[in-house]
Parts: C-alpha cells; sequence; structure tokens
C-alpha cells in the first residue's frame, strides 16, 4: 500500500454534458494529474459523453480561513444599495 | 444465427466472460481504491460485452453456468490467474489491444458483430488506454516494478499467439491483425523500457487450444467458482 505521500490528493471539478459551470464533484488520490482525471472519470462521471473535468491538487487550493469568517464574509446587511434587489428580471434571461 | 456465426459468438463472448470474473477477484484486493473501481469497471464493461454475445448464441446463463470447460471457446490468456498487479496489467494490455483491434475491423463490417463492435470499440480504447498507462508506469518505475513487469510479459508472452488462430465465423485479415497487434505492444514495451520477449508465441510450449476447448489447469477451479450456485440450485431465478 503507497503511503498517502505517493499519491496525493487531488480535487475534482465536474461539467455535466448541459451543465454550465465545474462544480466541485469530491476529491481522489492519485500519483499524477493524468491518472487523476482518469479516475476521476470513473468515480465522478461513469464516463458520460460530452463532460469535462479538471483536476487540481488540494495543495493548489487556498481556502478562506474560518477565524476570518466574521470580517471577510459579513455583509452590511443594512446598507440596502450593497445588495442588487430593487431591479427586476425581465422575462426571458436565463441562468441568472 | 448461423453455425460459426455461433460459434465465433462464443468465442468472443467467452474471452470477456472469463476475463470479466478475472478481474472481478481483485474486488476488495487492488493496490488502492481509485484503481480497484476502475478494474471493476473494466469488468463490467467486459460483463456487459460476454452478455449480448452469449446472448446471440443461446441463452447467457446457461452458456456461462452449465457449460464444462471443454465447451468453453476463450483464450488461454484469459484465463490466467492475475497473480501480482503487474501480471494483470500486462495480460489487460496483451488482451485489450487485440480486442480493440478486433473490433475496429468488426464494426467496419456489416456482420452479426457489428453493432455489438461499434459499441465495445469505445469501451476498448478506454481499456487500453489504462493498460497502456500502467505499463508506462511500472516498466519505468522502480527497479522492482520494473522486474515484476518483464516477469509477468515473459510469463504471458506464449498466450499470445493464440489471439490469432482464425475463427470460424469471423471474416478478417488475422495475419494484419498480428502484425498490427506486435507493432502496438511492441511500441508500448519500448516505451516503458521493457523487452519485448523473444519467446515463442505459437507452437509447441506455448498455449493454443483454448478454442478448442482445451484449458490451463487454473481455469477448471476458476469455473467451479463461478458456476458453483448455479449448479447447487439449478433452474431458480434471481
Amino acid at each position: 500500500m503507497s503511503s498517502s505521500t505517493d499519491w496525493p490528493l487531488w480535487e475534482v471539478f465536474v461539467r455535466s454534458r448541459r451543465g454550465l459551470s465545474h462544480t466541485h464533484a469530491g476529491s481522489l488520490h492519485a500519483p499524477d494529474a493524468e491518472m487523476a482525471l482518469r479516475n476521476a472519470r470513473d468515480l465522478y462521471t461513469r464516463r458520460s459523453e460530452g463532460v469535462s473535468i479538471w483536476v487540481v491538487p488540494s495543495t493548489a487550493v487556498t481556502a478562506s480561513s474560518p477565524d476570518e469568517k466574521d470580517p471577510f464574509f459579513e455583509p452590511a446587511a443594512d446598507k440596502p444599495y450593497r445588495h442588487p434587489t430593487f431591479y427586476e428580471i425581465p422575462d426571458g434571461v436565463k441562468h441568472l | 444465427m448461423t453455425t460459426t456465426a455461433n460459434a465465433a459468438a462464443l468465442a468472443l463472448g467467452d474471452d470477456a466472460l472469463v476475463l470479466s470474473h478475472r478481474l472481478g477477484e481483485w474486488a476488495g484486493h487492488a493496490p488502492v481504491l481509485e484503481e480497484e473501481v476502475a478494474l471493476a469497471n473494466i469488468a463490467l464493461d467486459l460483463l456487459g460485452q460476454a452478455r449480448v454475445l452469449l446472448s446471440l448464441a443461446g441463452d447467457e446463463d446457461e452458456l456461462a453456468y452449465l457449460r464444462e470447460e471443454r465447451s468453453f471457446r476463450n483464450l488461454q490468456l484469459v484465463e490466467q490467474p492475475g497473480g501480482d498487479f503487474a501480471r494483470t496489467i500486462v495480460r489487460q494490455l496483451f488482451f485489450s489491444v487485440y480486442q480493440r483491434l478486433l473490433y475496429g475491423e468488426l464494426a467496419t463490417g456489416s456482420g452479426p458483430f457489428a453493432a455489438l463492435a461499434a459499441k465495445a470499440v469505445k469501451e476498448v480504447a478506454y481499456h487500453v488506454d489504462h493498460a497502456e498507462h500502467w505499463t508506462l508506469r511500472l516498466g519505468d518505475g522502480t527497479e522492482e516494478s520494473h522486474r515484476r513487469m518483464s516477469r509477468a510479459c515473459e510469463e504471458l508472452w506464449r498466450f499470445t499467439g493464440e489471439m490469432f488462430q482464425p475463427v470460424d465465423g469471423l471474416d478478417l485479415d488475422w495475419r494484419a491483425l498480428e502484425r498490427e497487434w506486435l507493432e502496438s505492444v511492441t511500441g508500448v514495451l519500448e516505451r516503458a523500457t521493457l523487452t519485448v520477449p523473444e519467446g515463442p508465441r505459437s507452437g509447441a510450449w506455448t498455449a493454443g487450444a483454448g478454442r478448442q476447448g482445451v484449458h490451463t489447469e487454473p481455469f477448471g477451479r476458476m469455473l467451479a467458482e463461478m458456476q458453483h450456485l448455479h449448479r447447487s440450485h439449478p433452474g431458480a431465478s434471481w
């Protein structure tokens, strides 16, 4: 059994055939990007045609820190002009 | 189906069925979880092919579970035990390249196997890709993995000539198929820093009678396990 240092963790993003964007599907271990792609295809797409897969080494992802959550994400809810809620969305506008 | 087409369906169907079973033996034993999924995936593809082919020849369950060893028409290559991971990969490489060439040819024809072959070539292309990748990784990996790959190539080489014995009902240029196979496999092995074995691929000391129903010793044990339940409860439905 190889240790996890030989088989680093990869994050997998999949865009389905009719999908608009890549969505994080999960993670897996693989020795390199090529193998990660192949494993992702088996694990997360069941080989559906027309899907797109991205694999990213987990170490390349920088995440926001939960400790800084408050100053980082706190919306100024008392300032309604910050939120685009006053617009009527016309019929026929898709993907909003 | 004509008698010869029937015979061809059995030969191809048995190859897929038996190799599928051998790959299924890896479930829970593969080196890493991701590889386990890949092997199971390939096994499922092959089992799907086997079901279609055996159904062309008769009742799939009856054919799979009630025939004796001497009635199976698979190549001796596919019945060889998996051994270590290297051996499984070499077996996959040899057989997948063969299947890709064979189905590629059948898909362009108009015979009874054209529809199946057209569907299977996509699956088989993936199997070849998987086997090639691992051959390169292990052959050109560490000293140990290289040694194991060399050993597996040497051990399985003598089973490869049998693949190009003409099968009744398949009108193919077997010589050309064999040339292409050798070319493909040689290319992959060389890229993987492995030596193409020099041993014989046909003649004495090689396999050659799987298609005639003569099999190697491990096959009987495999069938006993595969058929046990059906033989214990004949006629049951599940």
